[in-house]
Formats: C-alpha cells, sequence, structure tokens
C-alpha cells in the first residue's frame, strides 16, 4: 500500500465537501419532505411521516400534477425516440471522414451553447410568425430537441469512437449490405450504450424547463408545473412532490447505468 | 403527354437512384446526418434567423409588424437600464465561472491524479454528474429551507451564537444566485477539465519529477499548461449558460437581481417580441465575442 501525501488527504476533503454541496440541499427536502401533518417549509421537525408524501396525490394541496407528469413521460419517449435514431445515424456517418462534418459538428455543439432564451424566443416567434399556436407536442418538442440532442450526439461519438469496426467489416466481407450489418451486428453491439443514452436522453427531456418555459403553449410539462407552484404552495407538499420527481428521475439514471455495465459485462464474457 | 412526362419523370427518378447507388460509398454520411441536420436547422438555425428578421420590426403596443426600423436597437443603446443590466450580468457571469474554476480544478485533479482505481475514478465522476440529470427547479428549490430566513444555516449560525440576527443576503439576493447558477453548472466546468487532465501522459510527470522538479513546478509546467484546453471548453459552457439565464435570477434573486435573459423574458411577457429579439441578437453577438475570445487565448482544437 503506497504511503498518500498530504494534498491527496486535503484534496479528498475538498471533494468530500463538495459532493455535499451537491447533495446537501437535495437531502434537505427529502427530509423536509417526510414530516408529519404539522411540517412546515423549515426546520425544525417536529414530527416524522409519510404525510406530505400522500398529500401530492390529493388535488386540492398542489394543484393536478398527474396530466403534467403524463405529458413529461409522453413527450420525454418522443424525443428519446427521435433523439437516439438520429444520434445514431449522425455518429455513424463521423465515421468516416467527410466534406461539411466540421461544419456540421459546430452546428451541434452550438445548440448547446446558444443562450437558452433565444432557443426559447426564437421558437416563440417562429409559431408567433407562421400563425401557430404553440403547443408541448410541436415548439415544446423542438425546445427539447435542441437540448437533448447534441448531448446524445457527444456520447454516441465516443461510443463509436471505442467501436470495433472488424465485426462489420466481416459482415460486409460475407455479402452483408449496409441495413444488414446495422441490424445483425452493429446494433447489437452497441444495444448497451444506446439503451443508457436513451434513458439519460429520457430524464433529460423530462426534467427540461428552461428552453420549454416559453413555449409550452396552454398545457404545461411538469417542471412547469412545479416552477408555478414554487409561488404559490406553501407546504412541504411541494418538497414531496420534489423529492418523488427527483427519485423518478434517479431511477431512470440508475437503471441506464446498470443496464449498460450488465449488457457490457454479459458480451465481454 | 401525361404519359411522356411521367415516363421522363420515372426515367429521372431511376437515373437518380442509380447516381446515389453509385456514389454511395461518398453520399452515405450525408444520409445519415440528414434528419439531425434538419431538425437542428428547423429548430435552431431557422428560428434564430427570425429572431434576427423580427428586431428590424414594428411593435405598435399589442402585435408586431413587418418593417424595417432601428427603433429596437437605439432604444436598447440609449437605456440607461440595459447597460445596467449588462453590466449586471457580467458580474454573474465573472463570479460564476471564477468560482465554478476555482471549486472545479481541484476536484477534477483529484478525480485524475489521486484516485489511482479506473474503477472508482468513474464511480465518483458519475456521483458528480448524476444531479446534473435532475430537475433543475428542484434543485434550486431545494436551498429555500437551508438559506432562508429561518433555514437551517441561519438556526445553526445563531445557535452557536455566531450572529445574533438572521443574515439576510443568503437568499434572494446576488449571492444566491451565485451559489445557485455554480451549483447548476458546475459539471459542465468540472467534465472537460476532467476529461483534458486524464489525457496527460503521466511520463511527462515522472520524467520532470526525475529532474528535480518540485510538486508546484510540474503543476505549473505540465499539468496547468496541458489542461488549458479543458479549462477553455468549460469557460465556453459556463460564459454561454450564465449569459441567457433567467430562471435562478428569478427563483434565487428575489425581485431585485437584473440579467439579461430576465429582461428578454420579461419583454416577451408583454408581447414586446421585436424589442425582445432585438436584445437576444445583441446577447447572442456579446456571448459569441466573449467565446471567440477565449478560443484566440487557448487552441481547444485537439481536444475535439
Amino acid at each position: 500500500m503506497q504511503k498518500r501525501s498530504l494534498s491527496f488527504y486535503l484534496l479528498a476533503a475538498f471533494f468530500g465537501l463538495f459532493v455535499l454541496f451537491l447533495y446537501g440541499p437535495m437531502i434537505t427536502i427529502f427530509i423536509l419532505s417526510l414530516q408529519g401533518p404539522d411540517g412546515t417549509l423549515t426546520f425544525p421537525i417536529r414530527s416524522f411521516g409519510f404525510y406530505w408524501l400522500g398529500q401530492v396525490f390529493q388535488e386540492q394541496r398542489v394543484g393536478n400534477f398527474v396530466e403534467p407528469f403524463q405529458r413529461s413521460v409522453v413527450l420525454g419517449a418522443i424525443v428519446t425516440v427521435l433523439v437516439a435514431s438520429m444520434a445514431t445515424l449522425s455518429a455513424m456517418a463521423f465515421r468516416q471522414k467527410f466534406r461539411g462534418s466540421t461544419g456540421f459538428f459546430y452546428l451541434t455543439i452550438s445548440a448547446l451553447i446558444v443562450p437558452s432564451i433565444l432557443i426559447s424566443l426564437g421558437l416563440g416567434i417562429m409559431f408567433q410568425v407562421f400563425g401557430w399556436s404553440t403547443n408541448w407536442t410541436t415548439s415544446g418538442l423542438g425546445a427539447h430537441l435542441t437540448w437533448t440532442l447534441p448531448v446524445a450526439f457527444l456520447i454516441m461519438l465516443g461510443i463509436f469512437n471505442r467501436f470495433n469496426p472488424s465485426y462489420e467489416e466481416a459482415a460486409k466481407d460475407l455479402g452483408a449490405n449496409d441495413p444488414k450489418a446495422f441490424w445483425e451486428i452493429v446494433l447489437p453491439l452497441i444495444l448497451p450504450s444506446l439503451i443508457g443514452v436513451s434513458l439519460l436522453t429520457f430524464t433529460l427531456s423530462y426534467d427540461e424547463f428552461t428552453r420549454t418555459s416559453l413555449v409550452s403553449g396552454q398545457y404545461n410539462t411538469l417542471p412547469l408545473e412545479i416552477f408555478g407552484m414554487t409561488t404559490n404552495v406553501t407546504s412541504p407538499a411541494l418538497y414531496a412532490l420534489g423529492t418523488l420527481t427527483t427519485l423518478f428521475s434517479f431511477t431512470m439514471i440508475i437503471i441506464a447505468y446498470l443496464t449498460v455495465s450488465r449488457l457490457n459485462r454479459r458480451q465481454q464474457g | 403527354m401525361s404519359s411522356t412526362i411521367l415516363k421522363s419523370s420515372k426515367f429521372s427518378v431511376v437515373a437518380i437512384a442509380q447516381a446515389i447507388a453509385q456514389n454511395w460509398g461518398t453520399l452515405k454520411p450525408y444520409f445519415l446526418a440528414a434528419p439531425q441536420a434538419i431538425a437542428l436547422a428547423v429548430f435552431l438555425v431557422f428560428p434564430i434567423l427570425l429572431i434576427g428578421v423580427v428586431s428590424f420590426w414594428e411593435f405598435n403596443g399589442f402585435s408586431m409588424t413587418p418593417a424595417f426600423t432601428l427603433a429596437n436597437y437605439k432604444s436598447i443603446f440609449s437605456s440607461t437600464v440595459t447597460l445596467r443590466t449588462y453590466l449586471n450580468t457580467f458580474k454573474f457571469v465573472a463570479m460564476v465561472w471564477l468560482a465554478t474554476l476555482l471549486i472545479g480544478y481541484p476536484v477534477a485533479y483529484f478525480l485524475s491524479f489521486h484516485v489511482n482505481r479506473l474503477k472508482w475514478q468513474v464511480l465518483l465522476f458519475l456521483i458528480c454528474t448524476i444531479p446534473f440529470w435532475t430537475s433543475n427547479i428542484i434543485r434550486m428549490i431545494s436551498w429555500v429551507p437551508l438559506l432562508g430566513k429561518e433555514g437551517l444555516v441561519n438556526q445553526l449560525l445563531m445557535g452557536i451564537g455566531l450572529i445574533d440576527a438572521p443574515l439576510e443576503f443568503l437568499l434572494y439576493s446576488d449571492f444566491a444566485v451565485v451559489l445557485g447558477m455554480v451549483h447548476l453548472y458546475i459539471i459542465f466546468m468540472i467534465a472537460p477539465i476532467f476529461n483534458s487532465l486524464m489525457r496527460i501522459d503521466r511520463t511527462l510527470i515522472t520524467a520532470a519529477e526525475d529532474m528535480g522538479a518540485s510538486g508546484f513546478e510540474v503543476f505549473k509546467e505540465i499539468v496547468l499548461p496541458l489542461s488549458a484546453p479543458g479549462i477553455a471548453i468549460g469557460s465556453i459552457f459556463i460564459v454561454t449558460l450564465v449569459m441567457g439565464e433567467f430562471i435562478t435570477v428569478r427563483l434565487m434573486g428575489g425581485g431585485q437581481a437584473a440579467s439579461i435573459g430576465k429582461l428578454i423574458q420579461t419583454q416577451i411577457g408583454s408581447l414586446q417580441y421585436p424589442l425582445a429579439a432585438a436584445n437576444a441578437m445583441i446577447l447572442l453577438i456579446v456571448t459569441l465575442m466573449l467565446v471567440f475570445s477565449i478560443l484566440r487565448v487557448v487552441n481547444i482544437r485537439k481536444e475535439l
């Protein structure tokens, strides 16, 4: 066992504080959502219980969040299917050099770094100019694509960087055409990573707020509904809803990581 | 007559199909990249071009009409409120950038140089990234019971007798805005720095140590210059994210805090699209100038 230097312990302590900084606030609202009926928005806690988690499902407490939740899930599913297919195809295009690839790369990255208010405003103006009414399935979908596509594309690029092309070449030598080689060789090989990317895309979409905020139209997605609640819900029910939706995201992320690592192991073994 | 047209169009379709088949090798990447390019053209490029067009339109109090007027831009440049809002936004950018760099660099350094097993590196890095995938709104709301007037921090500080009255500046202040943004966006600084630190050839460091370099010299002469591209990429993310921020400013800043994103959002709220568009164009240009000045200082091409 090698001896650790002083800087190791200092940096390890710093890292520990950083993780506390990241998760501390979240843990706070988890705890505050586990109060009894006499609970308030702040400490100290008088009694513990599941009262407020149950109250989330009482309409008069936090408004109706079931429909926004359904919308967010449906939209997330549509976004996931679209983004996973588009990012896979374009990342495959990047396996060979082509004229314009640099421009395409920068175009995709710019979707990530353009200030999000511009996306929201631009989509709002586009729908206004054409006389369309904004809706979570149209303008909302567009806003979600600009956020999730670049992230998924960057991850897929990394996946194909580590992809061994020799199996596919062998299939082609044996007479498989491009679609056949994709369905029978490439797809099964990248499937675990693709599932991971899909689940991460889904959570990104499920939690997206800034870009959708101005163009969701009449019907809110869940994050927008929660944002509305911050001004008028003054009971721990707000924290309880926050806890539930965060746990939902956590579940997705953990399934994503587990699926990837398990399928990867199975393929190696 | 119509049948000949049909025939010739059928013929040309066949001809096109044949041409595609013959050049499939070179055309393939374009077909593969097309869906994503179209999606981004429709939902990113075209809307932003429209913002540019509409920024010259007129606004008559309740709707916008096509025109070519510089009035929107003139009113922005002649307003001291806008100027002050920009200064305030730059202040947020500078503070968030400095804080994310000073916190993010040691974290990335610890992960890449002090954690020896790859398995642990991946696990700890994942722990840092997980909050990024959860809801921004919830993450901001979570600060309220900690920082509020009756929040945990004030209770603790008063409990140990450090202060007599609760600190008011913890929530709904510029401090809270910066804290909230650092919390939300720091992963965008950590990930690129971690990536470039991981790529540093460890034999360079061994060589430098063998030649008698001190720990600080190794850091200054090798580690820092080689991680500069990562810092640059992280800085670009932070600058662009904070420049257009309006949610954190709204939720954590209370009523007073101002940012250019919030200003645009307010103008959209009152349907002043041309004015909001002009503001957005200036925001875009200023942001791009910041990005290009970062790119002038550091060459990031090797990282891509």
